[in-house]
């Protein structure tokens, strides 16, 4: 159904029948709970489209609070045409392909530079993509024979990165935020590149790839990086996405854009 | 005490060795710790001695006190003999005057000998008495409160607060004492840990938390005072004493009567990069000031398991464990204040991960069985699925009954989604309330096979810990931690944050707070 080029896609949430348009959503309000309460929790439900709206679980939380799970059919429609996402725009390869291509091209080690910078103290994300380990059972950047890989880790500042991505060479720099509280996330990687559009000339920087479990991956040009990985990203797609980006079958380094 | 029942028999010669060997990888670190001070702990000794407030940029007197003395004649003697010799020469107030004028250049330091040395000595000792006494005070209400109320039944029930704002903290954790939380731990702001130095006054802003200041530890202690009357139960109030300001903010732990602390002996080097010897230097100290204050240290094995995997790193968790209870006990803890954490972090996909889990957490158990284990949910496989995460909660609240876990810290579905909202934490609540009401005396029952899997994986990973205790014994534990042995980081001895505040006694060194926590002033 999906690749018929000529039939518009047209989908309602599913529950238990095709067109039925039941969702769920749990939320609470600052009202004891009673009878007002709960009407008050179906109104916002019928606001919000809901038509109709099952009130199936309501409990207070505490003296001024209550929680509600509602159920209820949705009449709205998703014209899945019109959906905008990033599609991947390279070949995924195979840790044994990066190595060969890297070989091939670039006749050098590449050197990925990668941190949590700002206040974030959550390498999780960076460490996953970056550490032997690995994530969803692929070894990290650490493990490619042809990647040379510096992680400096929780809490860098900007000028570090940059003083370090200069130092090793890198030709891509990898950075981690998982915090978002007040668009943290984003100011960090605004100021992050910056200083590197700053700290080289035109055209030579690194290629600067951002990842988090917040991001919005269109959101690249806006942010002044190359590339955005969203929730899920595995080592793989980065090392494909890098050789994309970096090393040409000619014996180039490129930049992507 | 009653003959405690062992259900992995584990080998008592081999348990000894264990700790033997911890010692022995321990031991050269302490030595360190006992010939080297820091900025943090010179200016944890002004703090005890009363020293409040800042400068009009925020930088606090403590820090411009330390670094004037610094720049006049270093800090290799420590900070008290100069600052209360040049306290009584000029005939300043108190310590705050001191700094003021220090800072505009009016007050020259130097390190007195003879009888202005024996007069600044007895007065800094004096000063810090008066911090301790106040320490001790607050120790003696706390034992009070409890014997008031009575202690709760273990586990305690351990909520995190981490909005940012004092004054919304507040409200938030009077609800979540009121819904059955035992213990509250404010969450600090992110990137506290690199500051080196704390942050003055009530705080509203911070980041994913609340900047740990003297005063806002004060109004959160006095919230929770209340909230302990109306419920008659009392509440103890966590925060976090690591970091750069590792002994100062144990000193203000004290001081406001805050009840426990995380400090763990290597979570700073590994996790935030800070120098190691600048680490066990402030951690020596800042256990040194949690033991006299009564206040249970927790110890952050858990964040191991978040880098590296939470079955082939199994032993390194029991390792770290060891070497926490080894330097708390070297620092004067006794066991009932050592809080030693693990968490519940290894992948549910794998087959057999919740007997795998039951060993690590009875293995633990039966290691330390007077510390108050610290048990920590799952976050790493906690995936924004929070139906599956609930499900995962409740098994992690399970192992804990199972294995007799002390400190419950009560596990979110919206783990790595959003700080937790009011309703995810009476959803967490309810779940913790169920399992421990339907299966809260399952460790009576619960005998594993004395042959079995579980009881075969809890003497391999102990076997293992004691090989790699024996490797860190061969190559020195500082460059153990060099060469990535703990959550795969590699920190050496010469790098890292702090390092530049680490300064080596000369002769004649005096620290009036040390003197008297060690019993010799």
């Amino acid at each position: 159904m999906a690749d018929h080029p000529t039939h518009r896609q047209i989908v309602r949430p599913y529950g238990d029948t095709t067109g039925d348009g039941m969702v769920q959503l749990s939320f609470t309000l600052p009202l004891p709970h009673d009878k007002r309460a709960e009407g008050a929790a179906l109104q916002l439900a019928g606001k919000m489209g809901l038509d109709p709206a099952l009130l199936v679980h309501a409990k207070a939380m505490g003296p001024d609070f209550t929680f509600f799970v509602v159920y209820g059919r949705v009449h709205h429609l998703v014209d899945v045409d019109k959906v905008q996402v990033l599609e991947r725009e390279f070949p995924l390869l195979s840790a044994k392909e990066v190595n060969a291509a890297i070989r091939a091209g670039l006749k050098r080690r590449l050197v990925v530079v990668g941190a949590c910078i700002g206040t974030d103290a959550h390498t999780v994300g960076i460490d996953a993509i970056l550490n032997i380990k690995g994530f969803a059972g692929e070894k990290g950047l650490e493990y490619y024979s042809e990647i040379t890989v510096r992680n400096l880790g929780a809490q860098v500042l900007v000028p570090d990165l940059v003083e370090r991505a200069r130092a090793e060479r890198a030709d891509a720099v990898l950075v981690s935020q998982v915090v978002t509280q007040r668009d943290a996330h984003l100011h960090n990687v605004r100021e992050m590149s910056a200083a590197f559009r700053e700290a080289y000339p035109a055209g030579t920087a690194p290629l600067l790839v951002v990842g988090g479990p917040r991001f919005d991956e269109t959101m690249a040009g806006e942010l002044g990086v190359d590339r955005i990985f969203g929730k899920g990203t595995t080592p793989g797609e980065v090392a494909s996405y890098l050789v994309h980006a970096l090393v040409t079958t000619d014996g180039h380094r490129r930049r992507a854009s | 005490m009653s003959p405690r029942r062992t259900r992995l028999a584990l080998d008592p010669v081999v348990v000894r060795k264990a700790r033997a060997l911890a010692r022995r990888a321990g031991a050269p670190v302490v030595k360190l710790a006992r010939t080297h001070t820091t900025v943090s702990v010179e200016r944890a000794v002004l703090r005890l001695a009363g020293l409040q407030g800042a400068d009009v940029e925020g930088i606090p007197w403590a820090n411009r006190l330390v670094d004037a003395v610094r720049a006049d004649c270093g800090l290799e003697h420590g900070v008290a003999l100069p600052v209360w010799d040049a306290l009584l020469r000029d005939g300043a107030p108190d310590l705050a005057v001191l700094a003021q004028k220090a800072a505009a250049g009016a007050v020259t330091f130097r390190v007195p000998e003879g009888r202005p040395a024996a007069r600044a000595a007895r007065a800094a000792t004096a000063a810090a008495r008066r911090g301790i006494a106040r320490i001790d005070a607050n120790r003696a209400t706390r034992d009070r409160l409890l014997r008031r109320y009575g202690d709760p039944p273990k586990p305690w029930v351990y909520l995190i607060v981490a909005t940012g704002d004092i004054e919304e903290d507040i409200p938030q954790a009077q609800a979540a004492a009121r819904e059955g939380a035992d213990i509250i731990a404010v969450i600090r702001s992110t990137g506290q840990s690199l500051l080196d130095y704390v942050p003055e006054g009530a705080t509203r802003e911070g980041f994913a938390g609340t900047y740990a200041t003297q005063e806002n530890f004060r109004l959160m202690r006095a919230a929770l005072d209340d909230v302990s009357k109306q419920l008659r139960r009392y509440v103890r109030l966590t925060n976090y004493a690591s970091g750069l300001c590792m002994p100062e903010i144990a000193t203000l732990a004290g001081l406001e009567r805050l009840d426990m602390m995380l400090n763990d002996s290597m979570y700073g080097i590994l996790f935030r990069d800070i120098n190691p010897i600048r680490t066990f230097v402030d951690q020596r100290f800042s256990r040194q000031v949690h033991a006299r204050a009564g206040i249970v240290i927790n110890t952050g094995e858990d964040n191991y398991l978040t880098t590296a995997d939470a079955v082939e790193a199994a032993h390194t968790v029991t390792v770290s464990q060891l070497l926490n209870e080894y330097f708390a006990r070297e620092a004067g803890l006794p066991d009932e204040q050592i809080g030693l954490g693990h968490a519940f972090e290894i992948n549910p996909d794998l087959p057999d991960s919740f007997r795998l889990e039951l060993a690590h957490a009875l293995l633990a158990r039966e290691l330390f069985p007077d510390a108050p284990l610290k048990w920590m949910p799952p976050t790493k496989h906690m995936t924004g699925d929070i139906f599956r995460g609930y499900l995962l909660d409740g098994f992690f609240n399970l192992a804990g009954a199972m294995t007799g876990q002390s400190i419950l810290l009560v596990g979110m579905m919206t783990e790595a989604v959003v700080t937790p909202w009011l309703s995810d934490r009476d959803l967490a609540l309810q779940n913790v309330r169920y399992v421990f009401n339907a299966a809260g005396r399952l460790g009576e029952d619960f005998v594993p096979a004395p042959d079995g899997f579980i009881v075969r994986r809890a003497h391999q990973v102990l076997a293992e810990a004691v090989d790699l205790l024996e490797r860190i014994v061969d190559d020195g534990l500082l460059d153990a931690i060099g060469d990535g042995t703990f959550g795969l980081m590699r920190r050496p001895a010469d790098a890292g944050k702090g390092l530049d505040g680490v300064v080596r006694h000369a002769p004649g060194y005096l620290n009036p707070a040390t003197d008297i926590l060690e019993g010799r002033a």
